[in-house]
This record gives structure tokens, C-alpha cells and sequence, in this order.
């Protein structure tokens, strides 16, 4: 069905299936009870999640499959918002034009900055992406001000021409009427579900991302990506020149960013240049690392662990750790609050960098490894008791 | 013309700190082979070294004897310095006015031995990893010793005085027979271009003129060779990963007063000294060097009106744009060898 295997149509079943369910899935406690904080079944968190999936699996296309380590995705995301939030405020309220435009922009300007950059391979082509992206951080807070507006990011005003809208249109972004923000709440009990229209449009532009990369994984142009990490100059010896599909795959994962910055401004019309900073380009490097790159979950798994925990562990703080130890003596109580404090609350980053640190030490495949991992022990200790530890997996 | 010497003098100590973190770079990418993200936490931890040694000197305990009474009639105890009690009134003042040139002996021993402990714990695990991983791995650590700073000393820009001598600004123009104030530069940033020239004439003349630079030297060109010649190269490009922090701390001990020191300083500057070191060329010291001075003087020149009215904006990207350049038209650089980092 739709041109996959069996397999990778599960893959695909189940992500649809997750993300429909994930308002459900995604609040386990009840509304009143301690482990609410916990729940990250909230309309802003969950469109976070998807529209940050997207980004991450746009960024596998390209380092997952080609190797080409860039830092300055972040510009084609802002690059995205901006363009979306000028839609909304010249056009229509709607938010097709909006995202489509979005696309379309970081399409061409990742063509500019891909053609250039490509040049160069290895770290020199981390550099110039760095370079690029930091040259439009720095022009997109001081001299493009008037396109921008600089400092404070680009809003709508109800003032705004708005040339397609009608009279009594919507004033905030919309689906043909639609709200993104508005939603339906379900009350099960002491349950709480919100079913939001934003996040379901979100998570329906990502399963088709994901389907469309699915399809980039496994067509021909997929393989020949895969040709270029392993070895690009037997490509190039052997005739055939790489500039093309590498270009190809740069745009493409350029799209997806400009996608998910076009998302990220019609759930909040709003962008700001902070988006396109060089920090900004490193943690979808860590989305896609931590789920595991050139995989086609780990992107998704990597971008929806990071965001779940830079909201839930960044809520834990001094008071909570009390009430979970309380039922120690006092002495220790205070001891394990004071240890675990630095990792949590305001210091969830130093949590961040050492998993990373972590993952990429013992863990070069990502979560999907780990995972991968315990799925193969369990199996070989069922099949085959007396298969020795140190058995060598072939090489791909 | 004044405008132009005062840039130029603006350039050079911008580019004294560029040159300095991007020497150490290359230090551990001529020797180690491995791309050194962290580099620019070490710069900035260098620079919290001189934020603790000002706070462990203002370290102080209330005197056992009242002073006199506050105006509630209560009776005050006035602080007491202790190094001030240890070592004299006065002994104990100028330590306390001196601490940031002082925390460069407090550093040195800190950072050689955060460089080695980074080396043998961490690092020398990746030499046969991609330097996708290193830069990855190295990334990680900046972010943790980044968020360790922040921890114990807090997100806010914490000001570090220069010693009071150094405080002032020094007329330059007078010298050179211009009018007086045209050329006004603090003496603290001439200091801090001088002490940077003075260690990277000595990491040169120690690679230069010791027998132990020459084996460094020859292990950089060929560590295949000099490993087979029973000389044992890993334990020195160890020391000289130690001697490449020392410097960027030295860097950041002296930065302090130029700018307050801050938790996320070393990712500021490890931006753009990646720029320099592929500006000048991996793997080239002198060309780190040159880089580091070029691109801070031109970066001070974009910020001149006169430049900034032609080409608005100029001052905030002429780095990227003359890295973009040099990168496409010099792929290896202004001094880069032959081989290295090509594949």
C-alpha cells in the first residue's frame, strides 16, 4: 500500500497512530492528581513535538543519509517563520498560504546556501553553514529590520492589509475558519483530554513528511545518498557526479526546516530571529543524534524526548523533589534533593549535555540502537542460549 | 587618518583574543587530529579562574572586636579581609587589586590539568572516531562545563576589575603627534595585545627551540615515523593538548576585565575562532595566528561609520563573508598544508 513494504508501512501506521492518539496517550494522570506535571498532553506542547519531528526528520535526510554534518539549519526554520508571519500579514489569515510560501522560501534560499557550501566537505562544510547562518542571524537583527523587526520579532497588527481576508474574517491564524488554537476538551472522570485543531494539523503535515521520507529512504535517490557517506570519492571515480543529489537532499531537508517554521508561526504568529541562532541549529543536531541519525524513527523519537523533557524536567523543581523523597529520613532526604538538584529545574541543560555526551560515546546509533539493542538481546537469549557474547554483527 | 590607527589598535586586541583560542585549536588539531569544540568552554573557564581567585581573596570574617556603633546604636563589626590578616594590610590589598594578573599562576596549573584530564578521559577515546563524533562529543562537554560555570556562579556577567595602574586609558595620539584625545585606548587592552603576543612568541620558540618542540613538530608531520623511532608521541601531544588549554585559559584569565565574564562567553567566542582557524588553515599555527589578527582588524574597520554608511550592516557579518570567500577561493586556507582535512 502506498509504495511500501510491509514493514515500513507499520512504521508508518503506528507514528499515525501515535500522533492521533497522542492527546489521549500523552496525559496518563489524572488533571488533579501529583504525576500531572508530568502529562505533556498540552496543545502547545504537543505541536512542539511534531513540528520539531519535522524539523528533525528533514535533518536526517540530509546528515542521516549524506554525512554532511550542517550547523546552520536553523536559518532555513527562520527563514520559514518569517515568511509565513509576512503571509498572515499581507495576504489571509489562513494558514496555507502561509506554509506554502514558507516552504517555497527556504526551498531557494537553502538552494543559494547549499550550492555555496557544497563546495566543501567535511568540517569546512560545517563552517560555512555555521557561517551562513550566523551572517543571517546577525543581518536578521540589525540592518534587515524593517523585514524583520529586529530585536522584538515580527508580528501581526490588526492593521495589516490582509488583501484575501474579508471583513469579519478570523484574526488569528485559521484553517478555512478554523482556529488553530482552538480546541476540544474531553472530561473523562478526572481525566482532561484536548483534542486542538493546530496540533492536528501539525501532525498531519508530519506523518506526511514522514511518509515522504519513508519513500527518500528507500527510492534509488535514497541509495545513492547512502553511496555518498560511505565512500563519495569512489563515487566520483567511478563518473558520477554527487554535486546533484547532495544539492537535492540539502534542499530537501531545507524544505522540511522552512515547513516547521512555517508550523511553528501559524500556531503563534510570531518570529523571531533567536530561532535562526547557532544554538538553535545544535539541538536539532542533538534531536537527530539522540534518536539516532539515518534512521527513519530516531529523528522523531529524539525531537519528541528532547522537547518532553526540556518542558517536564525544567518544571521539577526544590519543592516537588521534596514531596517525591518525603518518605525518607530528613538527613538523606536533603542529601538526594541536593544532588539531584543541579540536573533538574533550571539545570536541565547540563542533564541535555550529558545524555548527549553520553549517547555519543557508548551509543553512536541513537535511542533506536539502545532500543535495537535490547530487542536483540532479549531474542538471542530465547533462540539460541549458547550463542557466545562477543558475536560480531556483519558490517552493512 | 586618527580614526584608522585608533581601528587598527581596536583590531588588535579583538584579534589578540581570536588568535589566542584559535592557537590552541590548532594546537590539538596539528597534533591530536581532533576537532575541539569544547575549546571555547576552556576559554571561558580560564576566565572564571580569575573570577575565583578575586573571590577567594575578598573571602572575609566579621572582626571579634566592634568598631564602633551603627546608627541604631548597635555595635558594628567591620569585615576583615583574610588575606588581608595573613599577609598585611597593605601586602594583602595589592593582592587583592592584582588578583587578575595573579590568577594567571593560579590558572596555568587549573587549566594544564583540565586539558589532561579531558585528553586522557575523554578525548583519546575518539582519535580513530569520525570528527563528526568528536565535534559531536566535544559539543556535548562544552554544553556540560558550560552549565557546571552557570551552576556555581550564576547566568549574570560577573565584573572583574583590572588592577587600578591599569585602569586608565592611555593618550596614543600624543605620541604619534596628533591632537590629544584623538586616540584615546585603555592601557589594559594594550596590556592584553601584549600578552598575547608574548605567549604566542613562546608556544613558538618552545615548539621551535626545544628538543621536546621538535618531536612535537615531527609528530605533527609524520606520528607514524616518530612512534617507530621508540618515542613515545602520545604522552607528548598529551602535554601539548595540556599547553594548548593552558593558553586559551590564559586567553580567558585575561579577558576578564575587557569583558565580564559570563557562562556563555565560550560559545561566543568558539564561533568564530573556528572561522579564524579556517580562515588561516588547519593545522597552521602561523596562519591561526595571522587569521586571528586579520579578521579582528577587519572587523573593527566594518564598524566604522564611514564603512558602515556604504555597506549597512557590514560590521555585523564581514567574518562570514571573508570566511565564505576564502574558503571557496583558498580551500585550504591562507596558510593550510597540503593534506590535511581534505578527505
Amino acid at each position: 500500500m502506498l509504495g511500501l513494504n510491509k514493514k515500513d508501512l507499520g512504521v508508518l501506521l503506528l507514528v499515525a497512530l501515535l500522533a492521533l492518539a497522542a492527546p489521549i496517550l500523552l496525559n496518563p494522570f489524572p488533571a488533579d492528581s501529583g504525576m500531572a506535571q508530568f502529562n505533556a498532553g498540552y496543545p502547545d506542547l504537543m505541536q512542539r513535538f511534531v513540528i520539531f519531528g519535522i524539523f528533525a526528520i528533514g535533518y536526517n535526510i540530509l546528515f542521516g543519509l549524506t554525512g554532511y554534518l550542517s550547523f546552520g539549519h536553523a536559518a532555513f526554520l527562520g527563514v520559514g517563520s518569517y515568511s509565513a508571519v509576512w503571509m498572515m500579514k499581507l495576504l489571509s489569515m489562513n494558514v496555507i498560504p502561509a506554509i506554502v510560501l514558507s516552504v517555497i522560501v527556504a526551498g531557494l534560499f537553502s538552494v543559494v546556501i547549499g550550492y555555496v557550501s557544497l563546495r566543501r566537505s567535511g568540517i569546512y562544510f560545517s563552517i560555512l553553514t555555521l557561517a551562513f547562518a550566523q551572517m543571517s542571524f546577525n543581518l536578521a537583527y540589525s540592518v534587515l529590520t524593517p523585514i524583520t523587526n529586529g530585536e522584538t520579532g515580527l508580528q501581526i497588527s490588526l492593521s495589516d492589509p490582509r488583501v484575501l481576508d474579508g471583513a469579519n474574517a478570523p484574526s488569528y491564524p485559521n484553517l478555512f475558519g478554523a482556529q488553530m488554537n482552538s480546541a476540544a476538551t474531553l472530561e473523562l472522570g478526572s481525566w482532561s483530554f484536548t483534542f486542538s485543531v493546530g496540533y492536528y494539523l501539525c501532525a498531519f503535515l508530519m506523518l506526511v513528511a514522514f511518509y515522504i521520507s519513508i519513500r527518500i529512504f528507500r527510492s534509488p535517490f535514497g541509495l545513492m545518498l547512502r553511496a555518498v557517506k560511505s565512500n563519495q570519492q569512489r563515487m566520483n571515480y567511478t563518473g558520477l557526479n554527487t554535486k546533484p543529489y547532495t544539492l537535492a537532499a540539502f534542499v530537501i531537508s531545507g524544505m522540511y526546516a522552512g515547513l516547521a517554521g512555517g508550523l511553528l508561526a501559524s500556531m503563534d504568529p510570531l518570529a523571531g530571529a533567536e530561532r535562526m541562532q547557532w544554538t538553535a541549529s545544535g539541538e536539532v543536531v542533538l534531536m537527530t543524534i539522540l534518536g539516532g541519525a539515518g534512521t527513519l524513527l530516531g529523528p522523531v523519537l529524539g525531537a519528541g524526548f528532547i522537547k518532553y523533557f526540556e518542558n517536564i524536567f525544567s518544571k521539577i523543581n526544590d519543592n516537588v523533589l521534596h514531596g517525591w523523597f518525603s518518605f525518607m529520613p530528613d538527613g538523606l532526604e536533603d542529601f538526594i534533593v541536593t544532588i539531584i538538584h543541579p540536573f533538574v529545574g533550571k539545570g536541565w541543560h547540563l542533564t541535555l549535555g550529558l545524555l548527549f555526551m553520553l549517547v555519543v560515546i557508548f551509543l553512536p546509533g541513537g535511542l533506536v540502537e539502545g532500543g535495537q539493542r535490547i530487542g536483540r538481546m532479549f531474542r538471542r537469549k530465547k533462540s539460541d542460549p549458547n550463542t557466545p557474547d562477543g558475536e560480531t554483527t556483519p558490517a552493512e | 587618518m586618527d580614526a584608522i590607527l585608533l581601528q587598527l589598535l581596536n583590531g588588535l586586541d579583538k584579534g589578540s583574543a581570536y588568535a589566542l583560542i584559535a592557537l590552541g585549536l590548532t594546537l590539538i588539531f596539528g597534533t591530536l587530529g581532533v576537532v575541539n569544540f569544547a575549546h571555547g568552554a576552556i576559554f571561558m573557564i580560564g576566565a572564571f579562574c580569575a573570577v575565583t581567585l578575586s573571590k577567594i581573596f575578598s573571602l572575609s570574617h566579621l572582626a571579634s572586636e566592634p568598631s564602633g556603633t551603627d546608627f541604631l546604636g548597635k555595635p558594628k563589626y567591620e569585615d576583615i579581609l583574610y588575606i588581608k590578616e595573613w599577609f598585611g594590610e597593605s601586602a594583602g590589598a595589592w593582592m587583592l587589586d592584582w588578583s587578575v594578573p595573579l590568577s594567571i599562576l593560579f590558572a596555568i596549573p587549573v587549566m594544564i590539568a583540565i586539558g589532561f584530564i579531558m585528553e586522557r578521559g575523554l578525548i583519546k577515546h575518539f582519535y580513530k572516531r569520525p570528527h563528526a563524533d568528536q565535534i559531536l562529543v566535544t559539543f556535548g562537554l562544552a554544553i556540560v562545563l558550560q552549565e557546571v560555570i552557570k551552576y556555581f556562579y550564576g547566568a549574570n556577567p560577573i565584573p572583574t576589575a583590572a588592577p587600578e595602574a591599569f585602569r586608565g586609558s592611555f593618550d596614543f595620539g600624543v605620541l604619534l603627534g596628533f591632537d590629544p584625545n584623538a586616540i584615546i585606548y585603555p592601557y589594559w587592552r594594550l596590556i592584553y595585545f601584549a600578552f598575547s603576543a608574548l605567549i604566542i612568541g613562546g608556544v613558538f620558540a618552545f615548539l621551535q627551540f626545544t628538543t621536546f618542540g621538535m618531536v612535537v613538530r615531527a609528530g605533527m608531520a609524520d606520528r607514524e615515523t616518530v612512534g617507530l623511532l621508540g618515542i613515545n608521541i602520545d604522552k607528548r601531544f598529551t602535554i601539548m593538548f595540556g599547553i594548548a588549554a593552558a593558553v586559551a585559559g590564559l586567553a580567558g584569565v585575561m579577558y576578564a576585565p575587557i569583558n565580564s565574564p559570563n557562562y556563555h562567553m565560550g560559545m561566543d567566542f568558539l564561533v568564530l575562532s573556528f572561522v579564524v582557524v579556517v580562515v588561516g588553515g588547519m593545522g597552521s599555527l602561523p596562519g591561526a595566528v595571522l587569521a586571528g589578527f586579520l579578521l579582528g582588524i577587519l572587523e573593527s574597520f566594518a564598524s566604522m561609520n564611514e564603512v558602515k554608511n556604504i555597506l549597512p550592516g557590514i560590521d555585523q557579518i564581514i567574518i562570514y563573508v571573508v570566511a565564505i570567500i576564502i574558503l571557496l577561493t583558498r580551500p585550504r586556507g591562507l596558510m593550510g598544508r597540503k593534506g590535511v582535512m581534505e578527505e
